[in-house]
């Protein structure tokens, strides 16, 4: 019998894609082009707005009855903030949307919006947490009585007790300077309004169904006149996960018109105007006991939001998520924290890969080695002190982590490093003026989660549960109809190794139908790392029972018991017999001579899958050359260990684990989104924002263990994201290892070469 | 007048029209996709008279008379071409966005030199940026398809 799960086929995505046949945003002809007119300065008044004559120009002032962007979450600490389509009396930040402007080519409507001129009264922006905290400062939103968005606390009953016994406090500052997720196809939309009233939104999309209702709500039309298609989608790494209100103008736009209306973004208004991420300080203290056990920890989380928040996640996500997730990988009791969202004048942060976990695992593995040197014990020997070990383990935040192998990992990916050779490498090495580190990070990620997780949010918009409609069509081909949205994940090839396998067939006669809100069941889309765990899982439920149909339908065709039916490799046996039936016999009948069974007529299956969610756990170790003079930073060797269970497709499995740590190397070394003290954004070219090329990316050594939870039905766990979570943290250890000889820590990233030059001159004087 | 894979396109656009908006709206080849246009991305990599271009920086009347190739006519008929296939093989692509652009870049110079060593490969592969892979299964492509351009050649 074949199986196909485990095993490393080429991917059905990849033939058009290779031609220059796949199908994206930005393809589409459109009779009318749209341009944004955005602000030029962070925070002002709108005084005028004078279109050239003869223009179409639409303000805030057009959009009769347009509601307001404004995500909900049912916590009190939290308050709700608003965010017009275009601005309606004042502008927030760089970059914030002002006026739109109809031309017949994108040229044409980017000359038109160069001569629009504003009248804006410029005020002073609060662009940074300290500065929007400061007592006098400006509140970026009206009727707010600080800038503080959510304001979250906790402290276990027993924290003060551990706190006052342990043997020492280790304190650990991190900075996790602005990031973005940077996809190659930037952001696109493309709506078609038809004679019957309807609008067709063709946009680069991780969540159709949730811009559809989104959009549908925002300007109050029936959401069955909306159709949202993610078609080929160029990456999206979460930026195309928020509802974009460009998406919804240019819908406005083309049911206003009656007609076509496309929007594709520049470079330069992803860098400015796109989501932006990862803007947190994080503070950790850890209260160990005598044997280097972390008994207590404290955290302070602060995040700078930006000017608005994201829908359907609100502007709490990334604080929220350091809240519950800080302890990681870590059996620690006792725990306190506070975390604060905090808006400014700056493009709206949203999640990017990873969200705040890059960050916070930064600040714990930072910690951890901090405490090592201090205790004068090696980073790994900490780790294995303290790494939780018996599962389930219920975390202090109340998440419960499902059996996985974080001290088996850590162990493997030290095998495969040899530290004891490396070690005294480092020593040879510093005789000759090179400074080589070393850096663990371990840490566990939380994937495939439902929505109990959401709830537990408070989000008003809870997502979680995935839907699949699988029918075999009277050809004995199966199309599966997922609410999933993949963009470069690989879904099409995994879910149809999956399918395959539960119903009895070769994947390629399954096709796997996603992106298009009239062809595919409400869904939640591909964010998370959830469509392969959570749409993989309904996939697997209604797999069966088309098997379990199907076997029903060959008993009678073949006459003999249900239970004796095989099916493999596209045929229904007889077990032990040569009596036997093709699939696609047993699929034309079902439809053909549907009266010759009592079954309802044809081969349909739906399924939900809706779980708790389950940890994936890696160990990275990263191997690291520091250039004291130049103070620039090579990689040498970079090894993940990743635990994630089962593996469907090892080939698309590695290639998650590479993108991600290539971002993750990004995110530490190279890449920052920088705003000067007026509020104006410096890195709005990709000369300016450095995006890694192949030199900055070393080859990787990846290995897997493969622990199997009954958390996932699929046994895989989500790892979409392991790879930019663990690759800051280990990098930075790593060169803090290197400085070593000269007492500079670094505990900022991305450690530029600025960065590290500070550093030692801080610990020279 | 331009030459695109083999067809003559006639089109008229103004002076500042770039090849990569004229290829794509004017000649109806949108395999050919567009990053960053400011050259930095290389998603809009094409080969103008034998030699690698960025079709964002060059303007469509630069380009009048000269043979020009684009990811649409990589391919012979169904047969791929040697990268494409390796692209596949091994992974080299996941949102397949900025693909066109590797391959059009690895084609003009595999095509001039098939014995390109791992450093030239290396230089070469990080002219573009790629989001998705961490490069090294385009390396991996790349070198691959290297080899049997060696053999066919």
């Amino acid at each position: 019998m074949t199986t196909w799960v485990g095993r490393s086929i080429r991917r059905f995505e990849d033939p058009a894609l290779v031609r220059g046949q796949g199908r994206f945003t930005a393809d589409l002809p459109a009779a009318r082009w749209v341009r944004f007119v955005r602000s030029p300065v962070a925070s002002g008044l709108v005084e005028r707005i004078t279109p050239p004559a003869g223009s179409v120009c639409i303000t805030h002032a057009d959009l009769v009855g347009v509601r307001p962007i404004k995500p909900m979450l049912d916590r009190f600490d939290y308050v709700p903030i608003e965010q017009p389509l275009l601005a309606k009396a004042c502008v927030r930040y760089v970059g914030d949307l002002v006026a739109a402007v109809l031309g017949t080519t994108a040229a044409d409507a980017e000359d038109i919006a160069d001569q629009v001129l504003l009248d804006i009264t410029a005020l002073q922006p609060v662009m940074d947490t300290p500065s929007a905290l400061a007592e006098d400062a400006p509140v970026v939103h009206a009727g707010m009585s600080d800038n503080i968005v959510v304001r979250a606390q906790m402290c276990t009953p027993g924290h003060a007790q551990a706190w006052a016994a342990a043997d020492r406090i280790i304190d650990c500052d991190i900075r996790s300077h602005r990031q973005s997720g940077q996809p190659i196809e930037a952001r696109a939309a493309h709506a078609a309004w038809d004679s019957s009233g309807r609008v067709t939104l063709t946009c680069t999309a991780q969540m159709p169904h949730l811009m559809r209702t989104a959009i549908a709500d925002l300007l109050d039309m029936p959401e069955a006149d909306l159709r949202v298609v993610a078609p080929d989608v160029g990456g999206g790494f979460g930026q195309k996960m928020s509802l974009a209100p460009e998406y919804a103008l240019v819908v406005w736009l083309a049911r206003k018109f009656r007609t076509s209306i496309a929007w594709v973004e520049d470079r330069r208004e992803n860098l400015m105007a796109s989501f932006h991420s990862r803007d947190l300080a994080i503070s950790v203290q850890g209260a160990f006991d005598a044997q280097a056990r972390l008994v207590a920890l404290s955290g302070d989380v602060l995040a700078n939001v930006g000017a608005y928040a994201p829908y359907p996640n609100t502007a709490a996500v990334e604080p929220l998520m350091s809240f519950a997730e800080l302890p990681g990988p870590y059996a620690v009791a006792e725990y306190a924290c506070l975390a604060r969202g905090v808006v400014t004048n700056t493009c709206a942060s949203a999640p990017y890969r990873g969200v705040s976990r890059p960050a916070l695992t930064l600040a714990m593995e930072r910690l951890m080695d901090k405490a090592a040197r201090s205790f004068g014990l090696l980073p790994e020997e900490i780790r294995r002190r303290n790494l939780v070990q018996q599962f389930p383990h219920t975390s202090p935040t109340g998440l419960i982590y499902d059996t996985a192998s974080y001290r088996e990992t850590m162990e493997l990916a030290l095998r495969v490093a040899d530290l004891t050779r490396f070690r005294q490498r480092q020593v040879t090495a510093r005789v000759e003026k090179r400074y080589l580190g070393v850096g663990i990070a371990t840490f566990c990620e939380r994937t495939g989660y439902g929505s109990p997780a959401f709830a537990a949010r408070g989000m008003g918009v809870t997502p979680g549960w995935e839907t699949v409609q699988l029918a075999m069509d009277p050809s004995g081909f199966v199309e599966a109809r997922i609410g999933a949205s993949p963009h470069g994940q690989g879904l099409r090839t995994t879910l149809a190794q999956i399918i395959a396998d539960a119903v009895g067939i070769v994947p390629e006669r399954v096709r796997i139908i996603h992106g298009d809100t009239d062809r595919t069941p409400y869904g939640w889309g591909t964010f998370a790392s959830r469509s392969l765990v959570i749409s993989g899982g309904a996939c697997l439920i209604a797999a069966q029972q088309l098997h379990t149909r199907l076997c029903r339908v060959a008993s009678i065709m073949l006459e003999a018991a249900e239970a004796d039916i095989e099916l493999r490799d596209g045929i229904a046996r007889v077990a032990g017999t040569d009596r036997t039936i093709a699939i696609a016999d047993i699929a034309r009948a079902s439809y053909h001579g549907a009266h010759r069974f009592a079954e309802s007529p044809g081969l349909q299956e739906t399924a939900s899958y809706d779980p708790l969610g389950t940890f994936s756990n890696a160990t990275h170790i990263a191997f690291v050359d520091v250039d004291v003079e130049t103070c620039a930073v090579r990689i040498e060797r970079f090894i993940v260990a990743e635990d994630a269970g089962r593996l469907i497709n090892p080939m698309i499995v590695d290639g998650q684990i590479r993108g991600g740590v290539a971002q993750g190397i990004a995110n530490a070394l190279y890449e920052e989104i920088v705003y000067d003290e007026h509020g104006d954004i410096l890195t709005t070219t990709l000369a300016d924002f450095l995006m890694p090329t192949a030199h900055e990316i070393p080859p990787l050594e990846i290995h897997h263990l493969e622990t199997l939870s009954d958390a996932s039905i699929i046994g895989a766990k989500g790892l979409g994201e392991g790879g930019t979570i663990g690759a800051p943290a280990a990098v930075l250890n790593a060169i803090n290892d290197a400085l070593q000889p000269f007492g500079a820590e670094l505990d900022a990233m991305p450690a530029t070469p600025l960065r590290i030059h500070d550093a030692l001159r801080a610990a020279r004087t | 007048m331009l030459h695109v894979n083999g067809v003559d396109h006639l089109v008229c656009v103004e002076a500042r029209r770039s090849l990569a908006d004229t290829l794509r709206q004017d000649c109806g080849l949108t395999g050919t996709h567009v990053g960053c246009e400011h050259g930095v991305c290389g998603s809009c990599t094409v080969i103008v008279d034998g030699v690698a271009v960025r079709a964002c920086l060059m303007f469509a009347v630069q380009a009048q008379g000269l043979p020009i190739r684009t990811v649409e006519g990589l391919a012979c008929g169904d047969i791929l071409h040697p990268l494409q296939e390796a692209f596949i093989a091994h992974h080299g692509l996941q949102c397949g966005f900025c693909t066109p652009g590797f391959l059009m870049l690895a084609a003009a110079a595999l095509e001039q030199d098939a014995w390109l060593d791992d450093a030239a490969i290396l230089d070469l592969v990080s002219s573009n940026l790629c989001r998705c892979t961490g490069y090294q299964t385009i390396l991996a492509a790349v070198k691959a398809a290297a080899i049997v351009m060696r053999e066919e050649a």
